[in-house]
């Protein structure tokens, strides 16, 4: 079975988010960056799923070679070759683009993205890219089981959960529950060291057209101080929220 | 020109997050200079989207009984492109969220999901919504012939605006799925995190799953959705579907009161959406109180079941 893991690039989930050039772009200036977390839970399944019934792994990017540490930590985890599509990442459907043009050149029968990435929230690049390759689509999937060319997926719903059956290949839209935060693996010296050897290519872009584009950024509206209530006067609180917040 | 709405439906009647999609729609249609109509499916009530500006209402009628994103996409891009539809507006659902991407690559169009209010400006079409987790707002511009907005929960909340409506209904049988239902595991008479107006949530603070009723018992008395922490996952104390967070569930909800959690960052950036936060927790310290609207220092053990008994009293004098 051949695999293709699509792979944000994203500030660390702790990160200070500022802004830079008249709020028009992200300061990246001190920022960590990782694995996306939605993704790393999919890199992760694929790996299980490599070890139980064998399967080739390829990772991918779309972006600039800033992320290329970040490609090589999933090839030290255990995925055994990574692609990174050189070009500016503008919007989803430009990303999406770019990823069915790579698929349709190349034979998967699984690709795994994320539920979305925690910078920029779109999620939407998995279901573009299910749709312009024409394939079954399962998005905030928590569970996945692959028997032969059929996938058996589960995604989360509101309130609950719902078990889809589909034939692959197929997109999945991965997040915690597919595996546990406690199953990620930590890049060991060999798995680092093997990574070095391990296949990367830088494949040209094909341009494709960008329809979105993020203008300027703004930080919320600082907070004004929490107004604290007496635990010996919950009254007040209840006065509180239905007068001053209108919320009861 | 013209804006379509995509309303939702849940057991062949509308979904609550319908009217505030719906009204969403008729703003920007007033914005535009156009008008809006709205597509559902397989639905029997409509007609009640008239309450909120809609004037027309394409029913169609689809072989799945229940959400099928693939069938939904391909039946909306049939009639987007039938009547000249420019500006697609949906909500943020789970199945919202599913379809609107699917949508977007079908049509080629551009896509701005969680938006936080009408557009800023109309040429080109210019978006606030979310990013980075709820730290920060980003203003996108789509320059699609076709644009797709996705609303956020209880951003832009519902208009009321009562027009007739006619409702047509329409035989798609054609559009099918590229996936078969096996099951689905919904807790029913239950609020959930995703449409409940509030949230009552627990952290490690509350010492073991045994102390749950405090949340629950709360929960119950507002008509409210239960949710918990990363650490309580975690530790098993509750199912990962009431996660939420950064790399859990978000939360947009009109009251978010948390018990027993300290505050982290990622739990932050998951909840800060919602509109009134309060906190309780016995450590003044906790980075939480920063970013809470209302909070109580004290012992939840005590706090909590007495503002049950004085919630329920409030409650009982409406």
């Amino acid at each position: 079975m051949n695999i293709l893991v699509c792979i944000s690039h994203v500030p660390d989930t702790t990160s200070k988010i500022n802004f830079t050039e008249n709020n028009s772009l992200f300061d990246t200036n001190g920022v960590q960056y990782i694995i996306n977390p939605n993704d790393e839970f999919g890199l992760t399944r694929a790996i299980w799923l490599k070890e139980k019934q064998g399967a080739q792994i390829h990772v991918i990017h779309v972006g600039a070679a800033d992320a290329d540490p970040t490609l090589r930590k999933c090839l030290a985890i255990g995925a055994d070759k990574a692609f990174r599509i050189d070009t500016a990442a503008v919007d989803g459907n430009a990303v999406a683009h770019e990823l069915a043009a790579f698929v349709k050149n190349n034979s998967y029968d699984l690709i795994i993205a994320g539920r979305e990435s925690i910078d920029y929230n779109g999620g939407m690049v998995p279901g573009m890219l299910a749709a312009l390759l024409d394939i079954p689509f399962v998005p905030n999937c928590v569970g996945l089981e692959i028997d032969g060319s059929i996938a058996v997926a589960e995604r989360e719903i509101d309130g609950g959960r719902e078990k889809l059956k589909g034939s692959l290949p197929m997109v999945i839209g991965g997040q915690k529950g597919l595996v546990e935060e406690s199953d990620l693996r930590i890049p060991n010296m060999r798995g680092i060291m093997q990574a070095r050897q391990k296949p990367f290519e830088v494949v040209p872009a094909q341009q494709a057209s960008a329809s979105s584009q993020d203008i300027t950024f703004e930080k919320p509206a600082p907070k004004g101080d929490v107004k604290l209530v007496s635990a010996d006067d919950l009254d007040q609180l209840i006065e509180l929220l239905h007068k001053e917040a209108k919320v009861l | 020109m013209s804006v379509l709405v995509f309303a939702e439906s849940e057991n062949n009647t509308l979904k609550r997050n319908a009217a505030e999609v719906a009204s969403y729609g008729v703003a920007l249609a007033e914005k535009l200079g156009t008008k809006c109509t709205a597509i559902s499916f397989n639905t029997n009530n409509a007609k009640e989207l008239g309450a909120f500006g809609i004037a027309h209402v394409a029913n169609i009628n689809i072989a799945s009984n229940h959400f099928d994103a693939n069938a939904y996409a391909g039946a909306i891009e049939d009639h987007a492109k039938n009547t000249n539809v420019t500006h697609i507006v949906l909500g943020s659902s789970a199945d919202a969220k599913f379809l609107a991407p699917i949508l977007s690559g079908k049509l080629g169009a551009a896509y701005a999901p969680n938006a936080v209010a009408l557009p800023n400006e109309m040429n080109p079409l210019t978006v606030k919504r979310t990013a980075f987790t709820n730290k920060a707002f980003v203003y996108t511009q789509l320059t699609s012939d076709i644009n797709i907005i996705g609303v956020g929960n209880n951003t832009f909340g519902a208009v009321e605006n009562a027009i007739d409506c006619t409702v047509e209904d329409m035989d798609s049988k054609q559009f099918t799925s590229n996936l078969e239902q096996v099951s689905v595991d919904k807790v029913t008479g239950k609020a959930t995190i995703a449409d409940a107006d509030v949230v009552v949530s627990g952290g490690r603070g509350l010492k073991g799953p045994e102390h749950w009723h405090l949340v629950e018992d709360l929960a119950n008395v507002l008509g409210a959705a239960t949710a918990c922490s990363k650490p309580v996952s975690d530790m098993g104390w509750r199912s990962h579907d009431e996660h939420v967070g950064q790399t859990g569930k978000p939360v947009s909800t009109n009251l978010y009161i948390a018990i027993g959690i300290s505050g982290a960052i990622q739990h932050l950036a998951g909840v800060n959406a919602s509109k009134v936060k309060v906190v309780i927790n016995n450590d003044p310290e906790a980075p939480f109180f920063k970013a809470a609207d209302y909070g109580v220092v004290g012992d939840a053990f005590e706090v909590v079941p007495e503002l049950i008994e004085k919630l329920k009293v409030f409650k009982a004098q409406g």
